[in-house]
């Protein structure tokens, strides 16, 4: 393990960087923040752990300007400060990486890092030092490009690209290695040591334990508002961490091993080139999925899954009808209903907007995917609608007003416990689910992946796109990674490492695959 | 200073208060409008809201100038759904009433009552022909739905001059850009007599009822809307964006038609240049103060009816000019779009919290 930096200051003697006493924060309904404490030193790295909804975000914001506390002090280097918006918490040298982007998708990268920067620097400048600050830390990105063909890994790395140009004295991350590659997060960590070497604080958002447990000197938990516990995580155990953060340790996973039965996914050598010009073309795609299995592709977002997940669902009808069969029949050119009758489920990335309609009720967007309530001339049943979604909200444990409840007005995990349980109830034969626990609480992904293992061993064929290796290795039986558009050959979970999978991730298994064969080849001739 | 705070949900009050907002800022600007013209403003609101609806035969006038709007409305209300943006309802109206109005011309002094349908079939299939255009041309070239309607209003109304003015122009008629007057075969079933309202009333509440039926109650209604509201969403489930612009563009453009021949065969009895009287503009401003719901747009539908009779009559009465229709029409389309405000937000006063 590498060594954690001594702290540079004398918790006797220097103020600390940031204090937060009695912090309150109500909105509508719900008490976001309750009277929170919070005390980071000068180069201390500071977990903040907790739950989906449990409040972090909202203490950050408060941090940050961006939300103002109804009650409670900040200081700040000693000096009680209020800190009303964004510019003043830059101005005292506050930088944040949001968990959920505030880029403008219309402007390239180098004019959205600009726009947070003074004025007096050049367009030109500001690109040059992207650039550096990226090789520097290892995050590739190119500067001249539109944000909104970004994937959502790489609007990340913008975003901590930014925080990091404005040289800050306290930098605070919300989930910042959901989208980056093991050897990335590895990367990331030594320059947020060295950072905190130099002096800088660093609160660290995560819900991650390992990562905490790696890289925080001190850790303050968070449920349901409150501070649960202020521990160094160096000293605890995933399960008692666990235990403050949600109050009880999530169960574990049974993951019977299955002989897979036959067949239902097969894609042969599928080229595709790119929709739109910042799109990713996809180079002979070959993959298969049987029946009884969990099939896993990793990779870093805006490598192509965007792009395969589509020409899969039948979003995109480009493909050669040859190229993707599902259930034997060739359904290149299917649109997505067709697909959906020989019994292809899919989950997409977007749960607003595309997996639901946000407007509608939980009811009516069951009719994007499912046909029971609707009878003879196409019409609605909305007798039998809404009992499928109360059935739907019983089964699934969501948490939602009712049948009636607009798909806006749920949480992030709570819609897509949902749209999955609108898919799996469903019974597919094959189920592709494209990050199934993005932004979702822990409690709720624990029951996702169960439901996924669960419709496995029940003999669905099953794909999961993710970008959290953990998750992966938890859930897959094999596993793929996707780099450049191109597909890497399959791995058994068993043989797969976090290492070699993540060296994968940037397109380098050509090697691995040749020593491999050469192998073949070797015991083959001695035998 | 007040200041406007986003609502966690919309509000459902503000939904159906916000029309009755509108109305009352347009009613409050209107007085003070006559009172700057040195008019009455007790007088002018008479003319306006009261004499339109004080006896059977004023109300039938208000139904029969509420009918077209209605059934215009009802059409652009699926298009508005589906994001389709037809802003030519007008020149589908038009060219509803030409067809309508050209077979109607073929009727003869024998020729039996059946002949209202053929008329109304026509009109239908000529707003849809018009609105097809554009649906072919944004489908094909991707051209701009807005500007592409509307461009054809005019043509539609040159095509209607052409007509009137060349081939199809009375010959007893003292020259006259007019057709002949309509045999009694092809004119429109009067409901009653001493009223002009016709079976265009029935048809249009019949229409407003269907339309409930298809938006909340058939999935081709649902697909519809939900290409409107989330595109990505209508590729995920595979609904057919194609689709979802021909259905929209044929149902107003039907609809505009079917308006414009029950107005020829019924109220007006041929065809004159005179026909484009704006119903097919003023429809857009039915179909968003009803919020776009057929019940709704009942309501509205009646009154902006009442605004054309109360510009006509504050022309008659009190000397004003007739565009005072048009500029309540705004008035109230304005007010509704500021009001609309507060159903997203609402007013705080005082500072920040």
């Amino acid at each position: 393990m590498t060594t954690e930096p001594s702290a540079p200051s004398d918790p006797s003697g220097a103020a600390p960087r940031l204090r937060l006493s009695g912090i309150t924060k109500r909105y509508p309904g719900v008490v976001a923040n309750d009277d929170v404490a919070l005390t980071v030193l000068p180069g201390e790295i500071h977990a903040v752990l907790g739950e989906n909804g449990a409040g972090k975000s909202t203490l950050m914001k408060v941090i940050y300007g961006a939300v103002k506390p109804d009650a409670g002090q900040v200081r700040f280097d000693g000096q009680p400060v209020h800190i009303r918006s964004p510019q003043e918490a830059r101005q005292l040298g506050i930088a944040m990486v949001f968990q959920h982007f505030s880029l403008f998708e219309t402007l390239s990268v180098a004019e959205n890092v600009w726009l947070g920067l003074e004025k007096s620097l050049s367009l030109a400048e500001v690109t040059r030092r992207i650039t550096e600050t990226a090789t520097a830390y290892g995050l590739d990105i190119e500067p001249e490009r539109p944000v909104h063909t970004l994937g959502v890994g790489e609007m990340q790395r913008v975003e901590i690209i930014r925080a990091l140009l404005a040289q800050p004295r306290l930098l605070i991350l919300d989930e910042p290695t959901s989208v980056l590659t093991p050897q990335a997060v590895d990367k990331l960590f030594v320059t947020l040591r060295q950072l905190a070497a130099e002096g800088c604080s660093i609160l660290y958002i995560s819900h991650k334990l390992h990562e905490i447990r790696a890289l925080c000197s001190a850790c303050t938990v968070l449920r349901g508002g409150r501070v649960t516990g202020v521990c160094d995580p160096r000293e605890e155990s995933n399960a008692s961490l666990s235990r403050m953060m949600i109050g009880a340790e999530p169960p574990a996973l049974q993951h019977h091993e299955r002989a897979p039965g036959e067949r239902v996914l097969e894609v042969r050598q599928l080229d595709l080139k790119r929709e739109s010009p910042f799109g990713v073309d996809l180079h002979d795609v070959s993959l298969t999925v049987r029946a009884g299995e969990v099939v896993g592709i990793a990779g870093v977002s805006g490598n192509g899954q965007r792009e395969l997940l589509f020409a899969l669902s039948g979003e995109d009808q480009r493909a050669p009808a040859a190229a993707i069969s599902i259930a034997n029949q060739a359904a290149g050119q299917l649109p997505p209903q067709r697909r959906r009758a020989l019994g292809l489920h899919f989950v997409p990335e977007e749960r607003l907007g595309r997996g639901a309609v946000p407007e509608m009720d939980l009811a009516h967007n069951l009719l994007l995917t499912r046909r029971e309530a609707v009878g003879a001339g196409g019409w609605l049943r909305t007798g039998v609608l809404r009992a499928q979604a109360a059935g739907l909200i019983e089964r699934f444990r969501v948490k939602a007003a009712g049948p009636q409840a607009p798909a806006r007005s749920l949480s992030g995990g709570n819609l897509q416990k949902y749209i999955m349980g609108r898919e799996i109830d469903a019974s597919p034969k094959l189920l592709i689910v494209s990050q199934p626990t993005w932004g979702v609480d822990v409690g709720a992904a624990a029951q996702i992946r169960a439901e996924i293992l669960a419709l496995r061993d029940a003999g669905c064929a099953v794909l999961v796109v993710s970008e959290e290796l953990d998750e992966l290795f938890e859930i897959c039986d094999r596993l793929h990674v996707i780099a450049k558009g191109q597909l890497s050959p399959s791995v058994a979970r068993r043989d797969a490492t976090v290492e070699q999978i993540g060296e994968w991730m940037s397109g380098l298994w050509h090697g691995d695959v040749q020593r491999q064969l050469n192998r073949m080849e070797g015991t083959h001739a001695a035998a | 200073m007040p200041r406007l705070e986003p609502r966690p949900t919309p509000s459902r009050a503000w939904a159906w208060g916000s029309p009755l907002l509108a109305l009352a800022i347009t009613v409050a600007v209107g007085m003070l409008m006559f009172t700057l013209l040195g008019k009455d403003p007790v007088r002018g609101l008479q003319v306006f809201f009261w004499e339109p609806i004080k006896s059977p035969y004023a109300l039938g006038e208000l139904a029969v100038k509420a009918t077209p709007l209605l059934l215009i409305a009802l059409g652009l209300a699926v298009c508005f759904r589906s994001n389709v943006w037809n802003i030519g309802a007008e020149g589908q109206f038009v060219i509803g009433a030409i067809a309508g109005g050209g077979v109607a011309l073929l009727a003869g002094p024998q020729t039996g009552a059946w002949l209202v349908l053929p008329v109304l079939l026509a009109g239908v299939l000529g707003g849809m022909l018009w609105a097809g255009l554009t649906a072919l041309l944004r489908d094909r070239f991707n051209a701009n739905e807005i500007l592409v309607s509307l461009m054809l209003v005019y043509v539609a109304i040159q095509v209607l001059g052409y007509l009137v003015y060349g081939p199809w122009k009375d010959p007893a008629g003292y020259n006259f850009p007019q057709t002949r007057t309509f045999e009694a075969a092809a004119r429109m079933p009067r409901l009653m007599a001493g009223s002009r309202v016709t079976i265009g009333l029935p048809i249009a509440l019949a229409a407003s009822a269907l339309l409930w039926v298809y938006l909340f109650r058939t999935r081709g209604g649902f697909a519809q809307q939900v290409g409107g509201l989330a595109p990505a969403a209508a590729r995920y489930a595979g609904f057919s964006s194609r689709g979802a612009l021909w259905t929209a563009l044929l149902i107003s453009g039907g609809t505009a038609g079917l308006a414009g021949a029950l107005e020829v065969a019924g109220p007006i009895g041929q065809l004159t240049p005179y026909v484009p009287a704006g119903y097919g503009f003023a429809a857009i401003i039915v179909a968003f103060v009803g919020r776009l719901h057929p019940l709704g747009m009942v309501l509205s539908a009646i009154l902006m009816s009442m605004f054309y009779i109360g510009g006509e009559l504050a022309q008659s009465r009190l000397g004003l000019p007739k565009s005072l229709t048009g500029v309540f029409q705004g008035l109230l389309l304005f007010a509704l779009l500021a009001c609309d405000t507060l159903v997203n937000y609402r007013v705080r006063f005082g500072r920040a919290a």
